[in-house]
């Protein structure tokens, strides 16, 4: 396989859970009427597990809980700010609050991370998921950059019996762990880049955008944080502590608990100053009508922005 | 028939014991809701005490118990008595109902052993409720799912979602019991948003119903047994018309009964009279 072969963390995670379907009789999929392309021989081969709830995020959260309150491992999939935000008492009460007390393993998917569904406009972008996921105790945010770390992340997802928010990306994106093979997944982050003063952390499709940015300057760092909640912190700060400046880059509403505050509450807890920056989305919804290439430029998101702050750093 | 009229009489004396129960723990933790947890005390003495449920206060994760969700927990503080008088935890926590560190608050959740999940927000019982008896369906599992649920909670639009799917996926093993005390908060539920004739709404979103005086055991006893036993591929729904407050008269009477506190001598009062009947 060509290892920039393009394709959907969707695709590359619905087979792998088709793969464990079969083996595995005590996983169910469920879907709030969407699709994907995998996803089609799933529904006609596990016509038993797999159950299209209709269009209904806050039934869809309700009935996967009641699978995993029978011990079942569910999958539940669902546009991104719809699992999220329209279900997201039914998350908090009955896969947050009830862990807690008793474990369930329910792993909610939502699809069109940040602006993946950019045209379809505010309703449909999900700028919020990251911060109200991460603040929700008993669950666990993963936030791959690439198709092989979703694909990776199944085996996990059945192993660690609590709830998960996977949130992915919209579109088909490039390999980036291709050829990596010292990627240990509980510590939530990767190096991809080794950089000297500046260093890039990202989550998700803005891994792609801080790449692009380090291959144009010399020794700027890229790391790449997948799992939002809970990451090896410990780890984190030393990958860190080399660096004079972070930026962090996310496709997601700044200062309000996301992955900046993630990387600032790192160095607050070891008291220690960093010149650290936050690149975001502000405190608006977006309206304007254009790809994401072009939503990202009118937020400083886009590649010649990005380069430009480095340079005047 | 001998057996029949013993086992009513038996249920009737335990609801009165649980009413007067439920007014001592109000005693002690005036924030319980008291009205909620008097309309559904027959519901609560007859799957219990009637053997309806199957459960085990040993073995609380026993595999062919019966599920029973209580998606209006703030109504199950009558349940408290009978839970801690068939083992499921030590009596003398009925005398500790609210106080610092101890297991019984105001509102159960599945801490408390005999509860199945957490509640409390409303209208979302019926939709895990459906999950389970899913999960149950796709072990061959002979357990029933009962599901409680308040009337006022009809309001919450995922209720609907639940009754939909459960109709829809033909839940046979889902038995939904509607306690149907027609006050919500603030007003009659008919003067906040009218759903009479329930019957007919649930019956077009394929679900089988039956109607029963929620307070009568005898006619509750046979109408909860029927539902247990009906295998035909249907939800079945139970709805017990009952009265908010039951068994207080000044909670009978009150439309703002929900959250109307009572005073230590209307409690004692309404013990009394109760000890009358």
């Amino acid at each position: 396989m060509n290892n920039n072969q393009l394709k959907t963390m969707r695709d590359a995670f619905i087979e792998a859970v088709y793969e464990r379907m079969r083996e595995d009789h005590s996983i169910f999929f469920l879907s709030a009427d969407l699709g994907a392309p995998a996803l089609d021989k799933l529904r006609q081969d596990f016509k038993d597990r797999f159950i299209n709830v209709g269009i209904a995020e806050q039934n869809l959260i309700n009935v996967a809980t009641g699978l995993a309150l029978e011990n079942y491992v569910v999958y539940a999939y669902a546009i991104a700010p719809f699992i999220t935000m329209r279900a997201y008492e039914q998350i908090r009460q009955n896969l947050s609050i009830s862990s807690q007390i008793k474990p369930l393993n329910v792993n909610l998917i939502g699809l069109g991370a940040g602006l993946s569904y950019g045209l379809s406009g505010p309703s449909h972008h999900c700028l919020e998921d990251i911060s109200i996921m991460r603040l929700m105790p008993n669950f666990t945010v993963f936030s791959p950059s690439d198709w092989k770390l979703a694909k990776d992340f199944v085996d996990y997802s059945i192993k660690i019996k609590m709830p998960k928010y996977l949130r992915f990306d919209g579109k088909p994106l490039p390999l980036i762990y291709g050829k990596i093979d010292d990627l240990i997944l509980e510590k939530g982050f990767y190096e991809l880049l080794k950089g000297k003063k500046v260093c890039l952390v990202s989550t998700g499709f803005m891994t792609h955008r801080a790449l692009k940015v380090a291959k144009e300057l010399q020794n700027v760092g890229v790391i790449d944080v997948f799992l939002l909640k809970p990451v090896d912190e410990n780890s984190l700060f030393e990958a860190l502590k080399k660096y004079e400046y972070i930026i962090t880059i996310e496709e997601a509403f700044i200062n309000s608990g996301g992955l900046d505050s993630l990387i600032s509450k790192i160095f607050r807890d070891r008291q220690l100053n960093v010149k650290l920056r936050n690149l975001g989305f502000n405190d608006k919804h977006v309206f304007e009508v254009g790809d994401r290439d072009y939503l990202h430029k009118l937020n400083g998101l886009d590649e010649e922005s990005i380069i430009k702050l480095i340079k005047n750093l | 028939m001998e057996r029949n009229s013993k086992l009513s009489k038996k249920l009737k004396e335990k609801s009165v014991w649980v009413r007067k129960e439920t007014l001592n723990i109000h005693k002690i933790a005036p924030d319980t809701r008291l009205a909620s947890s008097l309309s559904d005390v027959e519901i609560f003495v007859t799957l219990y005490y009637g053997k309806i449920l199957k459960f085990n206060p040993k073995n609380l994760q026993w595999e062919e118990r019966d599920r029973f969700i209580i998606s209006k927990p703030h109504g199950a503080i009558s349940l408290y008595p009978i839970l801690a008088d068939l083992g499921f935890f030590d009596k003398s926590e009925l005398k500790r109902v609210g106080q610092e560190g101890s297991l019984l608050g105001g509102i159960p959740d599945s801490t408390v052993p005999g509860f199945e999940t957490i509640n409390g927000a409303l209208g979302h019982g019926l939709g895990v409720a459906c999950g389970v008896a899913l999960g149950l369906k796709n072990k061959n599992s002979e357990s029933r799912v009962f599901v409680l649920l308040g009337d006022g909670e009809l309001n919450e639009g995922a209720v609907w979602e639940a009754i939909m799917f459960a109709g829809h996926h033909k839940l046979s093993n889902l038995i939904l019991i509607v306690d149907n005390n027609k006050i919500s908060m603030l007003n009659y539920c008919k003067n906040t948003i009218d759903l009479t004739p329930l019957q007919e709404k649930l019956r077009v979103f394929k679900w089988k119903v039956r109607i029963v005086d929620g307070h009568n055991i005898k006619n509750l006893y046979k109408s909860l047994k029927v539902l247990k036993e009906d295998k035909s591929n249907y939800p079945k729904v139970l709805i017990a018309n009952t009265i908010k407050g039951k068994g207080v008269s000044q909670l009978e009477k009150d439309t703002l009964c929900h959250i109307r506190v009572l005073k230590e001598d209307e409690i004692i009062n309404a013990i009394k009279k109760l000890n009358e009947q």
